[in-house]
């Protein structure tokens, strides 16, 4: 388990930091949160689904992406935001298919009300993009096993993009992990399902880096395997 | 034995991997000239940001420096006013007054002229120095125009004359997305922060909080509210006081404290005095304590020794006296305001109210719930060191002179 495959390339962990900025485009209503989704950047909704991981945001336990939180919050329009919570970024092949998805919720409810509620002036929907900035740690695993040990002191920047944000880098849509474990062929399946299984939404940076830790670590324990 | 570096300082209470994090990002601006520029070394929010974020960036190996920008009793008349007129007060400032403030940035432009002319970021703090960048037409490096304020709903005549200033910087910087004003480059979001190492948060032993509550007599048997902040309506002490009174009937075992600097200078700040101490009247258990602005330890303590901390602004910029408050494990009962709706999240952090009533209401079910109580301070320190220590600010900016360096493309791949 502790050896290394000198055939495999070992895994170079990176991090990442983002910033925020403002794009200036503000709704008050459903109407204009609708008239503003049909042409903003990707990466503006990209932001309002992940970028709550990264910056300053209570994990609310409710709602977990700032249309829903927004719409619940401030609009106090409860069952659409419970449709925008359900909503699993990660079902959707590209952020258009997501946009369409949004863009689809609201126009629903928009149909079944005549009035469409309004937000305080100071508590508009704001619409947000990102920069990000990826840098190299110079920390690499050679197996599962370094890992298991190491995993738990990384970053949660590294996490984020390892685990997050390589979903939509990457053209097979899954992890930076199990893309590299698939490099060993059937060694690592056990664990591949096991990672496979950890919800990358409805949680925590700290929580998933907890769990992909605990998965690595039973492996090399051959616990569950 | 060897002095800690500060970063070191910071393992403990921000976590190892955040102040490893910290270093990484740095390694590629290693020797980078960093200027920052704002009006006072001593007092004030920024000023208090700076005096470790300075050090820090020097730490790690970023040649920062600190200027500041000085002038005569007319210029900070005609800053305080920008000031005013940036959170949306209408305000008339004399026309020579605007000649000063030009006149003085451009003596500080003389003075910094080599430093600011080297420089590949420079950070203007606040209005005071805006006007600055005019004696930089070809200025080499990446300049931000750092706001501190709520820029939102400004008076418009002043905040047009300052944007002519503003628009001629590579990029701004707001605290949060409600607080910013459209403008021509970039406008990036930086929330504030606290140091957890500064005398207003740094824990304090039991010995140092029971001596504060007996100098200001304070009892305690008694449950103890406390507000911290300046006699100003928008702080609104009366209605924290109507609150107090509305669980007094219920819970007569409670005693406020309202606690704020003097405001010898404001005379709108001893018109809400008195009208403070008119409703208070002859209650022994409300403490109005005016402080000197550099009582640290003692708002610290007070902080510690209170059950439950108001903040029920009606209008707030970010909210600082919050995130120190949760900080310290107390839960909040707020305004619904700025940037307090973004601490402050309902049964978790703390209460978001809109009256006296509500106020009252929550302080009702928190005291009569002490676990609940203890549960959401535990939640409130928590949210406070994951998101809102200077680590978090640091890292923030850095990213920032990254973003600044690279332009507008989307992720930057450094190495």
């Amino acid at each position: 388990m502790k050896s290394h495959r000198s055939d495999i390339e070992p895994f170079w962990v990176k991090d990442c930091a983002l910033i925020a900025i403002a794009t200036g485009k503000k709704a008050q209503n459903l109407r204009e949160l609708r008239e503003y989704l049909r042409d903003i950047d990707t990466n503006s909704i990209y932001y309002h689904f992940w970028g709550g991981l990264l910056r300053p945001r209570f994990d609310d336990p409710e709602y977990h992406n700032d249309f829903a939180i927004w719409v619940a919050h401030s609009l106090h329009h409860i069952s659409l935001a419970e449709r925008l919570a359900i909503i699993d970024p990660t079902n959707f092949e590209t952020l258009e298919d997501l946009r369409s998805e949004l863009i689809n919720l609201i126009e629903d409810s928009l149909d079944e009300t005549e009035f469409p509620k309004w937000a305080k002036r100071d508590d508009q929907f704001e619409y947000i993009r990102f920069q990000l900035v990826i840098f190299n740690t110079n920390i690499s695993f050679g197996n599962p096993y370094e890992f298991s040990c190491l995993l738990p002191q990384v970053s949660l920047g590294s996490i984020f993009f390892h685990f997050i944000d390589s979903r939509h880098r990457n053209s097979n849509h899954i992890d930076d992990f199990r893309n590299w474990l698939l490099h060993f062929g059937e060694e690592y399946k056990n664990l591949i399902n096991r990672i496979e299984r950890i919800d990358p939404y409805f949680s925590s940076l700290a929580k998933l880096r907890h769990d992909l830790s605990q998965a690595f670590s039973d492996c090399v324990q051959g616990e569950g395997y | 034995m060897k002095e800690k570096s500060i970063l070191e300082k910071y393992h403990k209470v921000a976590g190892r991997d955040v102040v490893e994090h910290l270093c990484q990002l740095a390694k590629p601006l290693k020797g980078l000239r960093v200027v920052h520029v704002n009006s006072t070394r001593i007092g004030g929010g920024v000023a208090e940001i700076l005096q470790k974020m300075v050090p820090l960036m020097q730490e790690l190996d970023i040649d920062t420096k600190w200027e500041v920008i000085t002038g005569d009793s007319t210029f900070y008349q005609c800053t305080k006013s920008f000031h005013n007129a940036i959170h949306g007060n209408r305000v008339v400032i004399p026309e020579n007054h605007f000649k000063i403030y030009e006149e003085i940035n451009h003596q500080a432009a003389e003075a910094f002229r080599d430093t600011l002319k080297n420089a590949d970021i420079v950070f203007i703090h606040d209005a005071q120095p805006a006007a600055i960048i005019n004696d930089f037409p070809n200025h080499k490096g990446k300049w931000v125009w750092r706001c501190h304020m709520d820029a939102s709903h400004p008076f418009r005549p002043v905040w047009r004359y300052l944007r002519d200033y503003i628009s001629l910087y590579n990029a701004s910087v707001f605290s949060i997305a409600n607080f910013v004003r459209r403008l021509p480059r970039p406008a990036y979001l930086i929330a504030p922060s606290i140091d957890p190492l500064h005398e207003k948060n740094v824990e304090l032993d039991k010995t140092e909080i029971d001596e504060v509550c007996s100098r200001f007599k304070i009892d305690k048997e008694r449950l103890m509210l406390l507000q911290v902040s300046r006699f100003d309506r928008l702080k609104d002490p009366i209605g924290v006081i109507q609150a107090y009174k509305l669980v007094q009937d219920f819970m007569p075992n409670i005693q406020l404290v309202l606690a704020g600097g003097g405001a010898t200078d404001d005379p709108e700040g001893e018109l809400i005095l008195n009208e403070v101490r008119e409703a208070v009247k002859d209650d022994p258990n409300i403490k109005i304590l005016l402080l000197p602005g550099d009582a640290h330890r003692t708002i610290n303590a007070l902080q510690r020794a209170s059950d439950i901390v108001l903040q029920k602004s009606l209008r707030e910029g970010f909210g600082l006296t919050v995130t120190e408050a949760m900080w310290k494990k107390k839960p909040v009962i707020g305004g619904d305001t700025g940037g307090i709706r973004i601490q402050v999240v309902n049964h978790h952090t703390g209460f978001l109210v809109n009256s006296p009533e509500g106020a009252a209401l929550r302080i009702r079910y928190l005291l009569n719930n002490r676990h609940i109580l203890d549960e959401m301070g535990k939640k409130a320190m928590s949210f406070v060191r994951e998101n809102f220590l200077i680590t978090r600010q640091l890292r923030e900016y850095l990213t920032l002179i990254f973003a600044l360096l690279h332009g507008t493309q989307e992720r930057i791949t450094l190495g």
